[in-house]
């Protein structure tokens, strides 16, 4: 081919062949825009087929810094960053740059895969082999792949972590043996619901009855199954909103929300005892044990209680449930100790 | 020595023979109970330790461990990123093996404080090459040896490696290229990780 492309042949001079292997996405532009040649990875992301003869306007659209539609358009560019597409693929903007070749011998046009690197190199199926050994595509592709290997782990580290802190969380205001709130987990949320002025809530002390002689006769195990029985009790009666913690061996705290008049509070503390009073079976034998329950309510003062106080008024109600003998139930500010009527039958 | 490597070896002991060595080796070693953790430093001396209860155990001589280790960091399914990593060292098994010189700087390009070994790579003859290395710990090149017999088979090349002694820490390994095109080797294609 003579005259190629403003003297490419000529001996000293850059040939084809050279220009290929340097810029495998190069193209060879005639004074007219024909398109003379073309890298071979260049022609693979078009689609395989040999560019030769098209023009380059049909091969390709310039964006950035402006549309370009003949040469002269394209060679005032000469030089400037441009971003343009393949027609074949316009959703993979790529870089490029055009240079005039020298006594009108048409243009020389190089194009790299910007920033979309990643998405084209898929795209195009894009081999280590397809660039030029100068080109750094490849060494950024693995280094966001190294990145991206690297993150996974700093996530699945933060996600051990966080789990690992739940569960010490958890742990902290759970109590081990009934998954009951422990009292540290009962003191945060009546303070929080104190500091709240609308959360209307009635505080119950509940003191089993007959215990010792549970554990004294039949063992800790036996003692044990009792307490169990009793949480599974406060987890059936309690509400969502509600909250019931074990804060002794035998006592028991429980958060009652919105449940403030005597009555309800009454109805509630003898289903309550009632319930507790269910025997439980042991190794063959039944333990049998009762509750007191001391009861104070936020409606029950004239300013918003403190917790202490709260708690205060409710060991005051369970004294006085005690002194009135086993199975009762005090409500703060009320007398007397009331027992829960008879079980129907 | 970087949690990573601790890692790779509690994984490999994992994968290889199941949980129950792996505590075995780590009450022997009275490794941390939780195991390795790979964003954690450990003292080398719990490297060793860990390596050496393994070799203890299992009742295997160390260089075969080593070498066991090198394969499995490169054919474990768990560690695909790893072998996909080692891929973008060349197209062709021979541009792996003279890109080896430029594994550590890219090993640090994932992990700044990755503890890499010296690489020296030295041509003695049609497709042989003499790699010399020097690293923290004792076994470098037993544990390359196995990487590069897996890279060779990854790439569809036959190679043959020889270890070739230590002297004053430095370890010698010999590579023997004997056929580039031996098989089909396995897939790799540079957006695959995107797929």
């Amino acid at each position: 081919m003579s005259g190629y492309a403003g003297g490419l042949d000529v001996p000293g001079a850059i040939g084809p062949a050279v220009l290929d292997r340097l810029l495998p996405m190069h193209l060879r532009i005639a004074a007219d825009g024909t398109i003379l040649g073309s890298g071979p990875t260049l022609v693979q992301m078009c689609g395989g087929e040999r560019l030769d003869g098209m023009s380059v306007f049909d091969v390709l659209e310039l964006r950035r810094p402006g549309a370009a539609a003949d040469m002269p358009a394209l060679m005032a560019l000469a030089g400037q960053r441009l971003t343009l597409a393949l027609r074949v693929a316009p959703d993979h903007p790529l870089r490029g740059v055009v240079a005039a070749l020298p006594r009108g011998g048409g243009a020389l046009l190089d194009v790299s895969l910007g920033p979309g690197f990643a998405r084209a190199v898929t795209h195009f199926g894009l081999t280590i082999s397809d660039f030029s050994p100068c080109d750094q595509t490849v060494e950024l592709l693995y280094l966001q792949e190294a990145n991206a290997a690297i993150g996974r782990l700093s996530r699945q580290l933060t996600e051990r972590i966080s789990i690992a802190r739940a569960t010490a969380e958890r742990q902290a205001l759970t109590d081990p043996l009934t998954g009951l709130a422990n009292r540290r987990a009962m003191d945060a949320e009546l303070s929080r619901l104190l500091a709240d002025p609308e959360a209307r809530l009635s505080l119950l002390h509940i003191d089993l009855d007959f215990f010792k002689q549970v554990n004294d006769t039949r063992g800790h195990a036996a003692g044990d199954r009792v307490l169990l029985a009793v949480a599974d009790v406060l987890r059936e009666e309690m509400r969502r909103m509600d909250l019931a913690a074990r804060v002794g061996g035998d006592e028991f705290l429980v958060i009652l929300r919105e449940t403030v008049a005597s009555d309800a509070l009454a109805a509630a503390a003898a289903r309550l005892i009632r319930r507790i009073e269910t025997p439980v079976a042991f190794e063959g034998a039944l333990c049998r044990v009762s509750a007191s329950i001391g009861i104070a309510t936020t409606d029950a003062y004239d300013h918003r209680p403190t917790a202490d106080r709260l708690i205060a008024d409710t060991d005051a109600a369970l004294y006085r449930a005690k002194e009135a003998g086993r199975a009762r139930f005090a409500i703060h500010g009320e007398a007397p100790p009331a027992r829960p009527p008879s079980r129907a039958g | 020595m970087h949690g990573m490597i601790n890692c790779a070896l509690q994984g490999f002991l994992t994968a290889q023979y199941g949980p129950a060595l792996w505590r075995e080796v780590r009450d022997l070693a009275r490794l941390p109970e939780e195991g390795f953790e790979a964003m954690e430093r450990y003292d080398d001396a719990l490297t060793l330790a860990c390596f050496e209860a393994a070799t203890e155990v299992l009742q295997k001589h160390p260089n075969a461990l080593l070498e066991d280790i090198g394969i499995h960091l490169v054919t474990h399914p768990e560690l695909e990123p790893l072998r996909r990593l080692l891929r973008f060292g060349g197209a062709t098994f021979a541009e792996f093996l003279l890109s080896l010189e430029e594994m550590p700087d890219r090993a640090r390009l994932a992990i700044p404080d990755l503890e890499m070994p010296e690489i020296t790579l030295t041509a003695a003859g049609i497709g042989e090459f003499r790699i010399d290395l020097r690293w923290a710990l004792p076994g470098i090149a037993p544990i390359l040896g196995g990487v590069l017999s897996a890279m060779a088979d990854d790439y569809g090349a036959l190679a043959v490696m020889r270890l070739d002694g230590v002297r004053d820490g430095l370890e010698t390994l010999s590579v023997k290229v004997v056929d580039v095109e031996f098989s089909a080797g396995r897939a790799f294609s540079l957006g695959g990780a995107q797929a």
